[in-house]
């Protein structure tokens, strides 16, 4: 009953191309971002439950946020644009290696000059991370011109190889630390100096929205139309005009500078000390995962599937101990294993197009509800 | 716009050439030494058993396929092959004999995607999405909705295309091919599998298209009530060569056609 457009009249085009055309829906946004921005600082100050200690955000909604970010840069690329891509994760290490080497000064001794750059601050450093990132998706982008599907996806596995042994080998990346394992600068944005976690959540999400929301506005702008077309129909697109080589590359770098910035974020944010191993083959897999669980095509999937995947297992963690069964830590994370792929299944099986498509299928129903048509 | 005349086409200038156009892939020799033209304003219709070089000459039209020998005069400019591009840039625009439309988006998506090439603002404009990108996506939303309004599918413009029946997925295709304001448009087969009721619809559109916009069409079709009706000047086509070239009244009296089309006894 509450969920009608009936006596919503649109007068102007503008408005029916808003984001969320629906009322209901700009009411139940606007009053997700005040919580996201108001109520959880408020809570934390507070110390409600479950905002008790920092655990909650520190290792739930700052990861959550930071993976949502990559999601959402994924999606633009596999969802919108049709390039599976496998390199998430070196993307995330080349935004992470990239800000770390702005923030602690880039020196590169050439034969007549040295390239000599002092230590920039961490906002900067994050967004030069994001860009280098972008340069070298363009680079590993150029081969989906020529092979698509599978094909490509072995292409970009390539990269996440050769960037895993790039930083771990090449120890000019790591500014020649012993154990490779390097240390975030402090994260002083504009004279303010971030530290306690709310404040870092703050920060990732004030990254996320904006990008999210820059994300929005090209997927349903015309580049955003280019993407599908060349992902749906490669070669109509192409006959009408649609270059698959401007469309595929921006494709790349859009989505590659957001994955880029995630991973700048998720070392300096999340991690603060970090080492290759954080952005490995793995973390390429969970992206995709978070991708396909949450929906391809859907900038809200990415933000759904990144909660599914990362906040379940914490979850289903939780549940032996609140139940006040005795089991071992290794038998829960066992079982935590067992059952998310078992969901994971159940869930492609009813749904395979994710978690965005029973969103869009439950808003048709609620239309009607409780009428049958 | 007045509809040009019989006279007026005969006398018409060239939009396109062919010339002695050959095409083969490997052994298969798809289209032999082929020449026809089609002039501004009329409607070319393109005929031939399965098989006979038609689809595969539209694709040298529009660049999709390069042919090995000929040249294509195209407005004026003379060249080897086609690009895609420069096609799609220079007003060639098409439909497909298999609907070829972009399965995930809603049908006003799909023609508002035919308008990629006349909307100038870059990126950076179209991440914040204010002023000029607002302004510019606004403009080419009116015109895309002039052109449902003029194919009638109003009702359906939010619905995934994949969710159409095959009829409203010939005319959204047709409604994209549109938005591109093409001079010459390509219509591969536009009343394949459509019931009576379906073909007298798209025959009015391909008809308002050609009288109201001025737009040259070259149509592929197997139902021959519908070319003789719809069309100015006919070309045959069988095993990649040319067999007649006429009106269709001449074209239907040709013996090589006959021929072609019933069988000849050997």
């Amino acid at each position: 009953m509450l969920y009608r457009e009936t006596g919503q009249f649109k007068t102007s085009y503008a408005a029916d191309m808003a984001i969320f055309p629906i009322r209901q829906d700009r009411i139940a946004l606007g009053a997700l971002l005040i919580f996201a921005f108001v109520g959880v600082p408020a809570l934390d100050a507070f110390q409600v439950w479950p905002f008790g200690g920092e655990y909650l955000i520190r290792a739930i909604l700052i990861p959550f946020l930071i993976l949502s970010l990559a999601a959402v840069g994924l999606n633009t690329l596999t969802g919108y644009c049709g390039q599976l891509s496998l390199g998430s994760g070196a993307f995330m290490a080349i935004g992470a290696y990239s800000a770390y080497k702005f923030g602690t000064g880039v020196r590169i001794p050439l034969e007549i000059f040295t390239i000599d750059i002092p230590p920039l601050p961490v906002f900067w450093c994050i967004l030069l991370g994001g860009l280098m990132a972008a340069f070298v998706g363009i680079l590993f982008g150029v081969p989906s011109l020529r092979i698509k599907g599978l094909y490509l996806a072995v292409a970009t596995l390539a990269a996440q190889f050769f960037f895993d042994w790039l930083f771990i080998r090449v120890k000019w990346f790591t500014n020649y630390t012993s154990s490779g394992s390097v240390v975030a600068p402090d994260l002083t944005f504009f004279g303010l100096y971030v530290n306690k976690p709310i404040e870092r959540y703050m920060l990732c999400l004030i990254f996320v929205t904006v990008f999210a929301l820059m994300a929005k506005n090209l997927v349903r702008g015309n580049i955003g139309r280019q993407w599908m077309a060349i992902r749906d129909m490669d070669i109509a697109a192409e006959l009408m005009g649609i270059r698959p080589l401007y469309a595929k590359l921006t494709a790349f770098a859009i989505s590659s500078f957001m994955i880029g910035v995630a991973g700048a974020l998720w070392a300096f944010i999340y991690l603060g000390a970090w080492e290759p191993l954080a952005f490995n083959i793995d973390r390429s897999f969970q992206i995709l995962f978070m991708v396909i669980i949450g929906g391809l095509g859907s900038i809200l999937g990415s933000f759904l599937g990144a909660a599914f995947i990362l906040v379940l297992p914490i979850l289903l963690d939780q549940v032996p101990h609140a139940l006040g069964i005795a089991v071992s830590v290794e038998t829960v994370s066992l079982l935590v294993f067992m059952v998310t792929g078992a969901l994971i299944c159940w869930l492609l099986i009813v749904e395979p197009h994710g978690f965005a498509r029973l969103w869009s299928t439950g808003k048709e129903k609620l239309r009607f509800w409780p009428y049958p048509y | 716009m007045r509809a040009p005349s019989a006279s007026d086409i005969a006398a018409g200038e060239i939009l396109l050439s062919i010339e002695n156009v050959s095409l083969s892939f490997g052994g298969v020799r798809a289209i032999r030494d082929v020449s026809f033209d089609i002039k501004k304003g009329e409607v070319r219709a393109i005929i031939g058993p399965n098989g006979a070089g038609k689809t595969s000459m539209l694709n040298v039209i529009n660049g999709f396929y390069q042919p090995q020998h000929g040249r294509i005069t195209f407005k004026g400019e003379t060249r080897t092959k086609m690009r895609p591009y420069d096609a799609a840039r220079g007003g060639i625009a098409r439909t497909f004999q298999n609907v070829a439309l972009f399965k995930g988006m809603s049908a006003l998506d799909n023609i508002m995607a035919g308008r990629t090439l006349k909307m100038k603002r870059g990126f950076l404009w179209q991440i914040l999405r204010v002023g000029p990108a607002l302004t510019e996506e606004i403009e080419h939303r009116r015109r895309v909705e002039e052109i449902i309004d003029f194919l009638e599918i109003q009702a359906i413009r939010k619905v995934p295309v994949a969710r159409l029946p095959y009829g409203l997925q010939k005319r959204v295709e047709l409604g994209r091919a549109l938005a591109m304001e093409p001079e010459l448009l390509l219509l591969d087969e536009p009343m394949a599998g459509m019931n009576l009721e379906e073909k007298e619809d798209m025959s009015r559109f391909i008809i308002d298209v050609n009288d109201h916009f001025g737009t040259t069409i070259a149509l592929i079709e197997h139902d021959m009530g519908v070319v003789m009706d719809l069309s100015d000047r006919v070309v045959v086509l069988d095993h990649g060569v040319k067999i007649a070239d006429g009106t269709p009244d001449a074209v239907k009296a040709n013996q090589d056609v006959i021929d072609a089309y019933l069988g000849v006894a050997h």
